[in-house]
């Protein structure tokens, strides 16, 4: 068996750190989905604000977002900056 | 595979080189583009009249549909503001959808979004500032207890972070599945199918990310007037 050199462990290590990373994706879904239901509940209640609870809903889905895409941006890093060779 | 932004030329100016990457050169296009538009309108803005008609519906609308927008985040203090963030918005909207025309989006470079953060930083502060005075403004800081003062200024300094985080991560995420897409399936998948991609990442996402980050802008500017 070939002998594996320091940076490919490296490489290796980051792919799996990377994979890691996006487990981070769970908490948006979370998030974003009981945002999108709140709003369907706001709608069916009062159909007259739908516009208004839209953009309030997309607000809330988009502030939700951000720590997916900060796993994400580390995931992105791990992969195509190699910050650790 | 290789998703970095490529260098197109080199400019050695004293001992520094100048790269001109792929997002700099989409990046032009779309300012000559916006320039050209404003151009355009001013100068069929000295044929207006009274009743619109044509072209002049179609600028009025757009101008009071951003208006009335605005108005509705900041309230009435939001007219003056109006311009700037409808700048903002058709600069990031034509730059996340240039994507569709085969350019780099130049908003997949963190460079961009960094520098749009940063201009909304410095107009939350600046008009906080103004909005307040001085001492009110950095006793805002210090509520709801002075225990809590550095976790508000560490909270005040991730806005912009996190502000230009997800416009860069959202639209860079959709040129890598792009790329992926392009690079890695068979060829028979490669007609028609992209297009639903496309209409996904490129235009839904991109209108989407640019919605949020002029609604994101204003209302951090509104709430540090308040």
């Amino acid at each position: 068996m070939n002998q594996v050199t320091g940076e490919q462990f490296i490489l290796g290590c980051s792919a799996i750190g990377a994979g890691l990373a996006m487990i981070a994706g769970i908490g948006p879904g979370i998030g974003q989905g009981f945002a999108a239901g709140k709003g369907a509940e706001a709608v069916g209640r009062q159909p007259g604000a739908r516009s208004e609870i839209i953009s309030t809903m997309l607000l809330g889905a988009a502030v939700a977002e951000t720590t997916g895409i900060y796993g994400f941006v580390i995931a992105l890093i791990l992969l195509f900056a190699k910050p650790l060779t | 595979m290789d998703f970095t932004d490529k260098a197109l030329a080199k400019i050695s100016i004293g001992g520094y080189d100048l790269l001109i990457t792929q997002s700099l050169l989409s990046m032009w296009i779309v300012i000559l583009i916006l320039i050209t538009i404003a151009i355009v309108v001013k100068v069929k803005s000295k044929k207006f009249t009274e009743v619109p008609t044509g072209f002049q519906n179609l600028i009025e609308m757009i101008v009071e549909a951003f208006e009335s927008f605005t108005l509705s985040i900041m309230g009435e203090r939001g007219k003056k503001f109006s311009a700037y963030f409808g700048g903002l918005f058709f600069f990031i909207i034509f730059s996340n959808l240039s994507g569709l025309f085969g350019l780099r989006p130049p908003t997949a470079n963190y460079a961009v979004p960094l520098a749009l953060g940063l201009m909304t930083f410095i107009l939350v502060h600046v008009n906080g500032v103004r909005a307040k005075g001085g001492l009110k403004y950095l006793k805002s800081l210090t509520e709801p207890i002075v225990l809590l003062t550095p976790l508000n200024i560490v909270g005040e300094l991730a806005n912009p972070v996190s502000l230009s985080f997800r416009l860069f991560g959202n639209i860079i995420g959709g040129t890598i599945l792009m790329g992926l897409f392009y690079e890695l399936l068979p060829i028979f998948v490669k007609i028609g199918f992209p297009a639903f991609f496309h209409f996904y990442f490129d235009v839904f996402d991109g209108v989407l990310q640019a919605f949020v980050f002029t609604m994101l802008s204003m209302v951090f500017v509104s709430g540090a007037m308040e």
